[in-house]
């Protein structure tokens, strides 16, 4: 197998509040790895960690959160070890960030062509009438329609699909090999969902990008990933090809997540997750999500479980899951 | 059906466009809901679904009485509210009210949450001090919240809780129908399936309706008896749920079935994608408002408006092709 292009390892960030009082472990031990050319699906709940994640790769960290410990090697190279000013210029020209909020991430006061051109002007040195043509490629792929025209005008002139098409053309514009989009769909309607769905699958089949998908929502995960990774409180308890997991999913989270969803035209009743979603300040020692577990054992509230491996990759955090299956 | 409770009939609401502040000239009229008709009977739900700017939250806010309608009647208990005031318009909010999607912005933060619940009775009921805690404690337990609850502000709950809050707030004057305007579109997946079952839950207990709003087709697919779908102010397509998820008919709503999500990789999917957005409703276009982006459109359907037709028993679509 290829070096990966994107290789997590052990990844930890906290958030320091109280004068250092105080931890919230937002991500605490995180890894994983992408290869170029594949999509990978982050799925959690809010809290779960998933975006706190992605910000840390991106070494874009809120006041407060700090990088404890890990590794994220990006083709080849450590960005943990990159000074601020490296790391200026790999994000945007081969690592980029589409967030969920399309209105916030465009600045309203300067044209498309300026935003989406930006990325371009500063790490690929396009000027004018290349950087022009730049624009209205891009335009293109994303499909807006008349790009020469539409160019001058502002994010208020666009409808909320088009504007998160706009986004996704500033993120391709400085050529990057790996996305990570945030949640984004969740503000659009179902049909302007899979026009933007099928809209990434493209781009990428044409630029063989990576993507990571960071959603709540399982159906994305199910149409658009190779891979996925579930997290639960700041660590990631299963990940594996898509179909090995909504196939025979190994954690009893996964499986309760799965089977909480609703499917069109079955009106069994849902099943639903007991409890809430730990505190992350306070977590439990054993397994955090054992309080919540239909099937914890006394050892499930004493250690937390290191993860058992199967076929393919995949990867299980539970102390039940292991081959032998541990009983009291 | 049973007891029918809340009947529509032909609703209008047209809002005026560049009416200026108070004596400018109208230029247009945005006809959000145009010809709208449903009933909900006694005990049932029904799901109203369509894309952003299809005219489902004016529905709401006019079965609410928070809009005045432009032309159409609502009946309710087979009287027409369009036109009530005072204490006959206090007795309908008491019998009707709403769950908000945002359970953050939808519960002052600076009230606790008992204060939140007794407000509506000590408007609505001459209930003493005493009777109001009672029935405060009750339906905390119905929403299964603990009894302390109440001493606490919204702040110091999660997502679902405050929803819990929210729901017990529209429960607690004894409600016949509940708008729930996407009560669960703000939730996370795992909180979502708990409230959409204690929903379910408490319609089989008291016996509450439902006019559930919502844009996740599967969501609103398991808790209505019934669906409607609406695309630029009017319904295309009303049937019972089942029977709508089995065969849908209109073009639109086929479409919005199949741009609802897999819920394994493996389902495999007939795409219909639409082209476009949805038009302005300040200038639907002529005849089908579907038609230009309708994968079947032929060119009579730019000229001709379809009616509501029975196709099959208790199946209504609006759809010339179908």
């Amino acid at each position: 197998m290829d070096k990966p292009l994107l290789q997590v390892h052990d990844l930890r960030a906290h958030f320091i509040g109280f004068r250092g009082q105080r931890a919230v472990k937002a991500v605490d031990g995180v890894s994983f790895s992408l290869s170029a050319g594949d999509t990978l699906g982050l799925v959690g709940e809010s809290g779960s960690g998933k975006t706190t994640t992605c910000h840390a790769m991106f070494r874009l960290l809120p006041p407060g959160g700090d990088i404890i410990g890990g590794t994220v090697e990006f083709d080849g190279e450590d960005l943990m070890q990159k000074s601020p000013a490296e790391m200026r210029r790999i994000r945007g020209r081969d690592m980029a960030m589409i967030l969920q909020d399309p209105m916030a991430s465009l600045n309203p006061l300067f044209s498309i062509l300026d935003q989406v051109g930006e990325p371009a002007y500063y790490h690929l040195g396009l000027r004018q009438q290349t950087l022009r043509e730049r624009v209205v490629s891009l335009l293109n792929m994303v499909r807006i329609p008349s790009p020469e025209t539409r160019m001058h005008e502002f994010p208020h002139q666009m409808s909320g699909g088009m504007r998160q098409r706009i986004v996704g053309a500033t993120a391709l514009s400085g050529g990057p090999k790996l996305i990570v989009a945030d949640e984004p769909t969740t503000n659009l309607d179902v049909t302007i969902q899979l026009q933007y769905l099928n809209l990434l699958k493209d781009l990428q089949r044409q630029t063989g990008v990576a993507l990571i998908f960071v959603t709540h929502d399982l159906g994305i995960v199910a149409k658009m990933c190779d891979r996925v990774a579930v997290m639960y409180a700041g660590t990631i308890v299963e990940q594996g090809t898509v179909r090995e997991i909504y196939n025979r999913p190994r954690h009893p989270y996964t499986e309760g997540l799965l089977r909480s969803i609703p499917r069109i035209g079955n009106k069994e009743a849902l099943y639903a997750i007991p409890g809430q979603p730990p505190n992350l300040a306070n977590l439990p020692d054993g397994c955090a999500f054992a309080p919540r577990c239909a099937f914890a054992v006394r050892r499930c509230q004493m250690e937390a479980p290191m993860a058992s491996t199967f076929a393919d990759g995949h990867l299980s955090k539970c102390w039940l899951s292991e081959p032998e299956g541990v009983r009291d | 059906m049973t007891e029918t409770l809340l009947e529509v009939r032909d609703l209008k609401k047209y809002f005026p466009v560049g009416a200026g502040l108070m004596w400018g000239r109208v230029k247009g009229w945005v006809q959000a809901v145009d010809g709208v008709s449903f009933a909900i009977g006694r005990g049932e739900t029904l799901g109203l679904v369509g894309e952003s700017g299809c005219g489902k939250t004016t529905t709401s806010k006019l079965v609410l009485h928070q809009e005045t309608v432009t032309s159409g009647t609502i009946a309710f208990h087979g009287r027409d509210i369009t036109h009530l005031h005072k204490q006959d318009l206090m007795d309908y909010r008491k019998a009707v009210q709403v769950v908000f999607q945002d359970p953050y912005s939808s519960l002052s933060p600076r009230m606790r949450v008992g204060d939140i619940l007794a407000e509506p009775l000590e408007i609505h009921t001459k209930l003493s001090r005493a009777g109001i805690r009672s029935r405060v404690g009750e339906v905390l337990e119905l929403v299964g919240l603990p009894s302390d609850a109440l001493r606490l502000f919204p702040h110091e709950f999660s997502g679902g809780q405050r929803q819990r809050i929210a729901i017990a707030r529209a429960l607690v004057t004894e409600a016949e129908l509940i708008v729930l305007d996407e009560p669960v579109s703000a939730l996370d997946v795992s909180i979502r399936a708990h409230i959409i079952t204690l929903l379910e839950d408490l319609q089989q207990r008291l016996g509450v309706s439902y006019l559930f709003i919502g844009h996740d087709l599967a969501a609103v697919a398991h808790i209505s008896h019934r669906i409607a779908v609406m695309y630029l102010g009017k319904i295309v397509e009303i049937a019972d749920s089942l029977d709508l998820c089995a065969n849908p008919r209109h073009p639109y709503t086929q479409a919005l079935f199949a741009a609802s999500l897999p819920a394994h990789p493996d389902e495999d999917k007939e795409e219909i994608i639409l082209t476009g957005e949805v038009p302005s409703a300040l200038d639907p276009p002529s005849g089908c408002h579907f038609h230009p982006r309708c994968p079947i459109a032929i060119p009579v359907c730019a000229e001709s408006e379809p009616v509501l037709v029975e196709m099959a028993p208790n199946h209504w679509v609006a759809c010339d092709l179908a």
